[in-house]
């Protein structure tokens, strides 16, 4: 494993959170990380942007090019079109976010495109008041920072350099606490979790033939690996991929000392899985986990 | 017909589950269909089809959640499976989130906010309300001695944009021709429109900047009422206080309160987060923002009122005394709501 691969683990499991719900119950919640947070941002903001430029083009496709106030205090239908504009762009502003977020998926666009939502902090219900606390707050972190910088607002001297530290405090309030709240979050009293769905993918053990006739493994294979390396047998037996099966049959064989046959991949994968699994269960049922192979069952 | 999608999966063949060598597949096997099923709940509650959902599905919805819940419990202690684990536990918290989800609809929300949380939330945070002017007042006063002790002050505070012809030396003339209203009512819905959304911004601004305990919210009230006190002076210097005072108040009585609720909302945050009082900062923070986001939303509408009042009734009420009174007319309007509408008592919500 790569430290890089390593390192995500890591970040994962820091950001693992079990909630207890009203009913007593433990739910797993994973936060959101920072990049998909900005990526969801990135993606709603880009959206924004996009549907305005292209109400630009249309109206100036138009034959509108000519707005301005005097044309609109002469002409309702001009004067109609730039309030809609007007309307359009703050609703964009401060509706755009407000809209989604208080629908059943709790998630704009971009958030439900990076798998993440807004969820009220601590296990309560999702109020719209929250909903509408984080999304004011939004103005000072997002778009009064935009603005800034497009208006060239660094240039302003010891204002502006002072203008700007206090708008990253915003910007990279995120990265100062553990539950990467921003400020938003932290005043409407809600976070930002994981919401990815998953499939129900069949069960492993329906398929395979009963292993222990082909394959005899015994106590001294079986206790070669953990919970991990099993979940990684998973994965290359439900992806199918006759190379990767063979490379990961090989190296298993290398472990156990056995003489990797030919052709029957997948037959001895599923075996090992099934066998591994058991074991592995089984000792679980006794209170043992075994994480990965470097550690002792225990 | 909708509902057969749910059918189909209901009378899927039982998977055969004496065919698992597995103990925890087997575990599994026994539960799958229950767990589809709520899964095709929370999948149309997720879309929003409320109708897709028969009686009996929805009349079992919380037992099924409950039992995956249960199951996933089991799961994590007895099954290595990773893939069926990542499903449940991602079933769950669909589940929850939508079990737990914003009961209420928009337009419900709505009517609760006026008749009644709205005026709760603007009475609870009087505190603030109460400082927040104070430091109007201050800011008028200050923006108004400063250019009564040196008429240069005044293009410090208002700008050149903004004064837009009105200054301190402008003759009365001048002064007096933007005062008066227009005609006929042609552009004005334009200039109501631009009106709103700007303020709107500014509010929604002092409101976002009350989050630094509420220092920048203070700093940006001074900051804008200081040019409205400048702009007051060089009108009461050429003897139109009166006539400027009234082209103010038939919006400005509710433009300036919208901005004064704005304010005092941030401050409400600032505060609690500075003195959280017995409660954790986390806590007060988000007790504070939800109050404060109330108040917040009416003050969007009433800068909607403002928007409306500034665009044409100013420019078509052209005499003071009407534009006083109707400014004066909607502050009690205003004041009234706020003091004596309460929230009819209601059962609480489980």
């Amino acid at each position: 494993m790569t430290a890089a691969a390593t390192a995500l683990r890591a970040d994962v499991a820091r950001r693992r959170r079990e909630l207890i719900t009203p009913e007593g119950l433990a739910l797993p919640l994973t936060i959101a990380g920072r990049g998909a947070r900005a990526g969801a941002l990135l993606l709603d903001l880009a959206l924004i942007v996009t549907v305005l430029t292209v109400l630009g083009i249309l109206l100036l496709a138009m034959g509108l090019s000519a707005l301005d106030l005097e044309t609109a205090q002469t002409n309702p239908a001009v004067e109609l079109i730039l309030v809609v504009l007007i309307l359009v762009v703050f609703l964009s502003r401060y509706g755009y976010f407000l809209w989604f977020e208080l629908g059943p998926r709790g998630a704009t666009p971009g958030k439900r495109a990076m798998g993440i939502r807004v969820a009220a902090r601590g296990g309560g219900r999702l109020t719209a008041e929250a909903v509408l606390a984080r999304n004011l707050t939004r103005d000072v972190e997002v778009f009064v920072p935009i603005v800034f910088l497009l208006s060239g607002g660094v240039e302003w001297g010891t204002t502006g350099i002072a203008a700007f530290a206090w708008l990253a405090l915003f910007v990279l309030f995120p990265f100062f606490n553990r539950d990467r709240l921003r400020a938003g979050d932290l005043v409407a009293g809600t976070w930002v979790v994981e919401a990815e769905r998953h499939k129900l993918m069949r069960a492993m053990s329906v398929a395979s033939e009963p292993p222990a006739a082909a394959y005899p493994f015994g106590e001294a294979e079986l206790s070669v690996y953990g919970e991990h390396e099993l979940q990684v047998l998973e994965g290359v037996l439900r992806r199918d991929n006759p190379r990767a099966q063979r490379q990961v049959m090989e190296a298993i064989c290398r472990k156990i000392g056995w003489q990797p046959g030919e052709g029957d991949e997948r037959a001895f994968l599923e075996a090992f899985y099934a066998a591994l699994r058991a074991r592995l269960e089984q000792d679980l049922r006794f209170g043992k986990r075994k994480k990965d192979k470097h550690s002792e069952a225990g | 017909m909708a509902l057969s999608l749910f059918r189909r999966a209901e009378i899927a063949p039982p998977p055969d589950i004496e065919a698992a060598s597995l103990r925890s597949d087997r575990f599994r096997l026994e539960r799958e269909r229950d767990w589809r099923r709520l899964e095709a709940i929370v999948e149309a509650l997720e879309k929003n089809r409320l109708r897709r959902i028969s009686d009996d599905d929805l009349l079992a919805l919380p037992v099924l959640y409950r039992q995956a819940a249960s199951s996933l419990a089991v799961a994590r202690e007895t099954s290595l499976d990773a893939a069926a684990l990542t499903y449940l536990e991602s079933l769950v918290r669909r589940a929850w989130f939508q079990i737990y989800g914003p009961r209420t609809s928009l337009a419900a929300w709505f009517r609760r906010f006026l008749g009644g949380g709205w005026s709760a939330a603007v009475r609870a945070i009087g505190l603030e309300i109460g400082i927040a002017f104070a430091v109007m007042l201050a800011g008028t006063a200050v923006g108004w001695l400063l250019v009564a002790r040196d008429p240069a002050w005044f293009y410090a505070l208002v700008g050149e944009g903004m004064a837009g012809g009105r200054g301190p030396g402008a003759g009365r003339a001048v002064l007096a021709e933007t005062l008066r209203g227009v005609d006929s009512g042609e552009g004005l819905t334009l200039f109501a429109a631009y009106l709103f959304s700007n303020n709107a911004g500014v509010t929604v601004l002092a409101f976002a900047l009350g989050f630094a305990f509420g220092i920048p919210t203070l700093l940006l009230l001074v900051y804008n009422t200081a040019s409205l006190g400048a702009m007051l002076w060089v009108f009461a210097d050429a003897g139109l206080g009166w006539e400027f005072a009234a082209w103010l108040s038939i919006h400005g009585t509710t433009e300036l309160l919208a901005i004064l609720l704005g304010g005092a909302a941030g401050l409400h945050v600032g505060r609690s987060m500075a003195f959280p009082g017995d409660r954790s900062v986390l806590v007060a923070a988000s007790e504070a923002g939800r109050r404060a986001a109330q108040v917040m939303a009416g003050a969007v509408l009433m800068l909607v009122c403002a928007g409306l009042l500034e665009g044409y009734g100013r420019q078509l009420v052209a005499a003071p005394a009407a534009r006083a009174s109707i400014g004066a007319a909607m502050l009690l309007f205003w004041l009234a709501y706020f003091l004596l509408k309460r929230a009819r008592p209601v059962a609480s919500e489980p």
